[in-house]
């Protein structure tokens, strides 16, 4: 019989796919089950945030953040005040830094459970799931308390938060860190040592740690593959050099090592929550500088200054001094950063925004190289996509 | 003429109502089977599961299959439809035929054949036929690579179910289910037998595409498999029949290795249940080790699958095999006959 060439066989995974994240399309090129070439396709979910963002004041600007990565939320409210604040010179109060720490670390339990459970759910685990979703209830029941809304919050604000925590609010949430790590133990008792899930996660999708920084990772991918670096401490912004926690560290750089690293800083992140919790100092908790914050609402019935501060706030907004600035958190996800250019008016005149997602989405190809079909769906659920953020 | 009566017409009538009498039970049963698994799903999962439709959500089963009987079949342009229609009959007719020659009590089975055990396992290797048909005629990528698995993971895991099955025969001396079943009012073969009665556990749970097996229909990675393209009745018929088969295979387990009829003990209070309400109860606690085991593991990779039945399973149930008909030939314990 005479030689023939036999063409790949091209998959179109996604954008309607269960296993996508939401709107990824990947065209895989396979050779029967072995991947040969993933082609991510973005852009399904592209909303123009960025343009939008500049014909906003900077107050309007801020909500935006909520919707970019919609499991982080509060995180990256947190780079785009800190990245104004910087620009305006404005100190934050001692309790709003406390209170932004606080509900940073609540973000990133709400963002690593998620991720952990349907990357369990990504190589067929179907109950972690659903007893994560019980405690992102209790989480995002914080959430609503102190900014009356379950996920979208706008809750960190130029010079502080929106609003002080409402009474009892603390002691629930030392409450949760109480009953917390035995859930945690009870979704690592059913896939740390399991079997399958080892088999399914371990030297798959194996990124060295010199790799993992050339292609521009950050976060947990780029820890998991053993470089600890961690915004948090290399360059401490609200207070999280007074506050005490580890870094967890992979070895392998595998889809295990990077599970192992989100489970360790969920334990990390109840531990700043309690001592956030018990030393939560008192006092306001945004800056008492009217021209940024507005006034409280008694204040308002009383002085006219106040009223035409408010006034001015909420209608012209306020103007940033001339000035650009690239300012980072450590978002659950990784670096998530802002760049922001101000030209003394009351809008960015560029806002453009780092997503960790998108940089580790580029390694897709290079991390799936040789693997199967179910590895891949494995990788995807590891690098913790979320389009959101990917697409803006 | 009265002879054509009594020869033919009322042998004819009564097989169909023994049919008639073993499909619907088992039909109806795979509704509940399917609000079972819900439910004790939903509770391992902290969830309530069904609980509108009819008292404690008993109903939910039936408010489905209504509602999916009124969809539209959707056939697509590029499939062969003959064959694309035939595949969930396919299935569905191999899900039922096999209940003729399973014994539910002393006497009570429609086919007493003396080579019963060799056609349940012939149907159940048919299964296959359906899936690939499926998979082919739907012209469509996924349900393809749902196929191609589903026939290499069946064909795989019926190479060790057949070596259990060898083992089985080897104690009892009989093709013949009731016989096998008799032969266990001593103790029940799960005991002597126990790492082969694990096999045959896990192997049909691949038989049947269930976790951590469920590859042809993963739903993380094909979405569902060879059903992607399946709607309304046709899609319904694969359903039945997967539940249909996890019903057959737990009645298989008990027959083989569970005592099928027989109660635990043969003392008092046991022997008051009557038989087939043991074999029903044998298959419920199977049923929910189905539905346990789903909600436990995580689902095998492709080649991770093939390793386990062609370097695990294979030689064990094989090494099983031989070491079964040693001790039975050393001891002088072959059965007579």
């Amino acid at each position: 019989m005479a030689e023939q060439t036999i063409s790949s066989y091209t998959l179109n995974f996604g954008p309607q796919h269960p296993a996508a994240h939401g709107v990824l399309r990947l065209v895989l090129e396979m050779e029967g089950e072995v991947v040969r070439r993933t082609d991510p396709h973005i852009g399904l979910l592209h909303r123009g945030t960025e343009k939008l963002i500049e014909y906003k004041t900077y107050l309007q600007a801020l909500p935006y953040f909520d919707r970019l990565d919609y499991v982080s939320m509060m995180c990256q409210e947190h780079a785009f005040v800190l990245a104004i604040e910087k620009l305006l010179d404005l100190e934050v109060p001692a309790r709003g830094k406390k209170v932004r720490i606080l509900f940073s670390e609540i973000t990133r339990i709400l963002n690593h459970l998620l991720n952990v459970t349907t990357q369990a759910m990504d190589v067929g685990a179907m109950t972690p799931t659903l007893w994560a979703f019980e405690e992102r209830e209790k989480l995002m029941e914080f959430y609503e308390r102190v900014s009356g809304s379950r996920m979208h919050a706008a809750y960190f604000r130029v010079g502080g938060v929106h609003q002080d925590l409402p009474a009892g609010l603390l002691e629930d949430i030392a409450q949760f860190c109480e009953t917390f790590p035995k859930v945690i133990a009870d979704i690592e008792g059913l896939l740390t040592e399991n079997r399958i899930f080892k088999q399914r996660n371990v030297d798959v999708g194996v990124v060295p740690a010199e790799d993992a920084m050339d292609w521009g990772f950050s976060g947990v991918m780029l820890r998991g593959s053993g470089v600890a670096w961690d915004l948090r401490k290399s360059q401490p912004y609200d207070g999280y050099e007074h506050v005490d926690f580890d870094i967890p560290v992979g070895k392998n750089g595998d889809c295990y090592d990077r599970y192992l690293c989100r489970i360790e800083e969920m334990r990390q992140s109840v531990g700043i929550i309690q001592q956030c919790v018990a030393d939560m100092p008192g006092g306001p908790v945004s800056a008492e500088n009217n021209k940024y914050v507005p006034p409280s609402r008694g204040e308002m019935k009383s002085s006219m200054e106040a009223l035409i501060h408010h006034f001015k706030l909420y209608t012209e907004g306020f103007h940033v001094p001339a000035g650009e600035t690239y300012t980072a958190v450590e978002a659950p996800k990784g670096e998530f950063g802002v760049y922001l250019v101000a030209d003394g008016t009351n809008q960015p005149y560029r806002c453009k925004i780092r997503a960790p997602g998108y940089a580790h989405l580029q390694a897709l190809d290079y991390m799936c190289q040789g693997h199967m079909l179910a590895d891949a769906v494995a990788i995807i659920g590891s690098q913790d996509i979320v389009f959101g953020e990917i697409d803006r | 003429m009265a002879n054509f009566w009594i020869d033919w017409l009322a042998p004819f009538l009564i097989i169909v109502a023994q049919i008639l009498a073993v499909a619907l039970p088992v039909a109806v049963s795979v509704a509940f089977v399917v609000y079972f698994e819900r439910k004790v799903f939903a509770a391992m999962t902290l969830r309530r599961g069904p609980n509108v439709v009819g008292p404690w959500g008993v109903l939910q089963s039936f408010a489905d299959f209504i509602k999916i009987f009124f969809k539209e079949t959707i056939i697509p342009t590029g499939a062969n439809k003959v064959v694309f229609l035939a595949a969930p009959v396919v299935t569905f007719i191999l899900a039922f035929i096999a209940w003729a020659v399973v014994p539910f009590a002393p006497g009570w089975v429609i086919a007493d054949i003396n080579v019963g055990i060799l056609y349940l396992f012939a149907v159940s290797s048919l299964g296959v036929y359906g899936i690939v048909m499926a998979g082919w005629a739907s012209n469509s990528r996924y349900p393809f690579l749902g196929a191609l698995r589903s026939a290499a993971q069946m064909v795989s895991y019926e190479v060790s179910m057949g070596f259990v099955i060898v083992t089985v025969l080897l104690v009892v001396g009989s093709l013949n289910l009731s016989d096998i079943v008799k032969a266990q009012e001593t103790f029940w073969f799960a005991l002597p037998l126990f790492p082969m009665f694990i096999i045959f556990f896990i192997s049909a749970l691949a038989e049947t595409n269930r976790h951590p097996f469920d590859l042809p229909e993963a739903e993380s990675e094909l979405v569902a498999g060879y059903q992607v393209e399946y709607s309304a009745i046709a899609f319904v018929l694969f359903f039945l029949a997967e539940y249909a088969n996890m019903i057959l295979m737990s009645a298989m387990t008990a027959i083989l290795f569970l005592g099928g009829w027989l109660p635990p003990f043969d003392i008092a209070p046991f022997t008051w249940v009557p038989g087939p309400i043991w074999f029903i109860l044998k298959i419920v606690f199977l049923l929910f080790v189905f539905v346990w085991v789903r909600a436990t593991f995580p689902r095998y990779r492709y080649d991770q699958l093939m390793r386990l039945g062609w370097k695990v399973f294979l030689p064990f149930s094989l090494l099983w095999v031989v070491l079964t008909a040693g001790v039975l030939v050393f001891f002088d314990l072959l059965p007579q006959g």
